[in-house]
């Protein structure tokens, strides 16, 4: 059997006083390409972060690639990226790509790669901060893509894209996972839900759906994922 | 620990200063105005510049160094920057000996820059030491960068780690010894003084009798430089609550 790329045991998150995540329970395996929806609020970012190590876990625990999250082992094999765009404003794109590359310790090659990949070579001798903010997410992007991560942790990565550029970054999950890599993507756009394998629906921190895009749309018998989803949320409230 | 990665940051950090010129002018053109301003402003008093201008050499790396290291580190943290380097293999120290490394290549700049000014055009004149200016400029910068490294952490926006800067300096320049010469304050404020920070970064460069004199001077620097980057380290967490 292999090891699976997450598992998730009754983790729980507790901040301030106030439940985040309340005994999740999922597994999701090697190549899967997985949406995580839900509501904001409802701790889809707090999940991703847990699965990062930079949140603390309250109780349970979170596997990656069979590692305990945040082990320093899983830096290089983990990509990650956040909602906020966490590069450097005041550096070309290209400086800052290079400064992640050395950090990771992975050639030139994959900057010239990654840079192809989020279609961003015009742009490469720009400074970050003439960027617009889709722009700006796909330098993130690119970041989280240069090690070559065989889990990568996407945190709305397609926020403020037109939707020619979301339509290419989701074949390029697509294409991703097809070379082995796991994806866990979060959005809040209904529409990508269908782009999806599998998609785990979170409200106020637990587990409302883990199915297939076809299953949601059958169970609540709507055709629409936007009609789905508000049927879902309001069957549990 | 890998020295590739330290350099990789501070070439990271110099890197965005350059892109960032009108900080670059401010950083070397105001201290050497401020210094020239001093020599005109004492020009009928013979005698003080000497006395006085040399300090002030102490003085500003340390103001300046801890007012860019304090807005830079805040705006890692705020950005989202330091989260993802420490989800990568970067670490705390590479990143802390970076900026510690980037900023005291700024301070040597800036002092040689003021000093040149100083006792030439300025006209101090000074029995100074060459090697020891740019020691004391090196510790006072390294000194401003570790302060701010640590007190960035207490501050959730730009507009708060300004207001450090009076916080954390006005009360050294009111103590160091420039306004009133030590042995003149009250004896609490003395012993308080004693062990400040800018009293050594001052006092290492007023010409004393013993060599003893000056390595006490920069104990104490090293000594503050060491626990402000370990403080400033514990500040760096990967994980949050």
């Amino acid at each position: 059997m292999t090891t699976p790329a997450l598992e998730v045991r009754q983790l729980r998150v507790v901040r301030r006083h106030q439940e985040i995540l309340a005994s999740l329970d999922f597994g999701v395996d090697t190549g899967q390409l997985v949406g995580l929806l839900g509501p904001s609020g409802s701790g889809k970012t707090t999940l991703m972060r847990a699965l990062l190590g930079v949140q603390t876990i309250t109780s349970g625990h979170a596997l990656v690639l069979g590692e305990r999250v945040g082990s320093p082992g899983l830096r290089r094999r983990v990509g990650y990226m956040a909602q906020a765009s966490a590069i450097y404003l005041d550096l070309r794109v290209r400086e800052n790509l290079e400064y992640f590359a050395g950090v990771l310790g992975v050639g030139r090659d994959r900057v010239e790669h990654v840079l192809d990949v989020v279609d961003l070579r015009r742009h490469s001798e720009h400074l970050v901060s003439s960027l617009s903010g889709g722009e700006r997410s796909r330098v993130s992007l690119a970041v989280a893509l240069l090690g070559s991560p065989e889990v990568l942790i996407l945190d709305e990565p397609t926020v403020g894209l037109d939707p020619v550029l979301r339509q290419d970054l989701w074949r390029t999950f697509v294409e991703l996972t097809a070379q082995g890599t796991t994806l866990l993507v979060s959005s809040h756009v209904m529409d990508e839900a269908q782009r999806c394998e599998r998609l785990l629906l979170l409200r106020e921190g637990r587990l409302l759906f883990d199915d297939t895009p076809g299953e949601l749309l059958e169970r609540t018998k709507r055709e629409r994922y936007d009609d789905a989803f508000v049927t879902l949320i309001n069957e549990a409230s | 620990m890998s020295l590739r990665r330290t350099l990789l940051t501070m070439g990271r950090i110099v890197r965005q200063l350059r892109h960032d010129p009108r900080t670059i002018a401010l950083l070397l053109v105001v201290p050497s105005a401020l210094m020239g301003l001093l020599a005109w402003s004492l020009v009928n008093r013979p005698g003080n510049f000497d006395s006085l201008g040399p300090r002030l050499l102490g003085v500003f790396p340390l103001t300046m160094m801890f007012l860019v290291t304090s807005v830079t580190t805040l705006r890692e943290r705020s950005q989202g920057t330091l989260e993802r380097l420490l989800t990568l293999p970067l670490a705390k120290a590479e990143f802390i000996l970076g900026y510690a490394g980037a900023f005291a290549a700024v301070a040597l700049v800036q002092s040689a820059l003021v000093s040149t000014l100083s006792y030439t055009w300025f006209g101090l004149a000074h029995q100074g030491v060459p090697w020891r200016i740019s020691l004391v400029a090196l510790s006072a910068g390294l000194l401003g960068t570790a302060f701010g490294l640590a007190l960035s952490a207490l501050a959730t926006t730009e507009f708060q780690a300004v207001q450090f800067m009076p916080a954390f300096i006005l009360p050294q320049l009111l103590l160091c010894g420039l306004m009133v010469p030590l042995d003149q304050l009250p004896t609490a404020l003395r012993y308080v003084a004693d062990v400040l920070p800018m009293t050594a970064a001052v006092h290492a460069i007023t010409p004393a009798l013993s060599t003893s004199y000056y390595v006490a001077q920069f104990a104490i620097m090293f000594a503050y430089i060491g626990v402000a980057l370990a403080v400033g380290s514990t500040t760096l967490r990967r994980r949050t609550r």
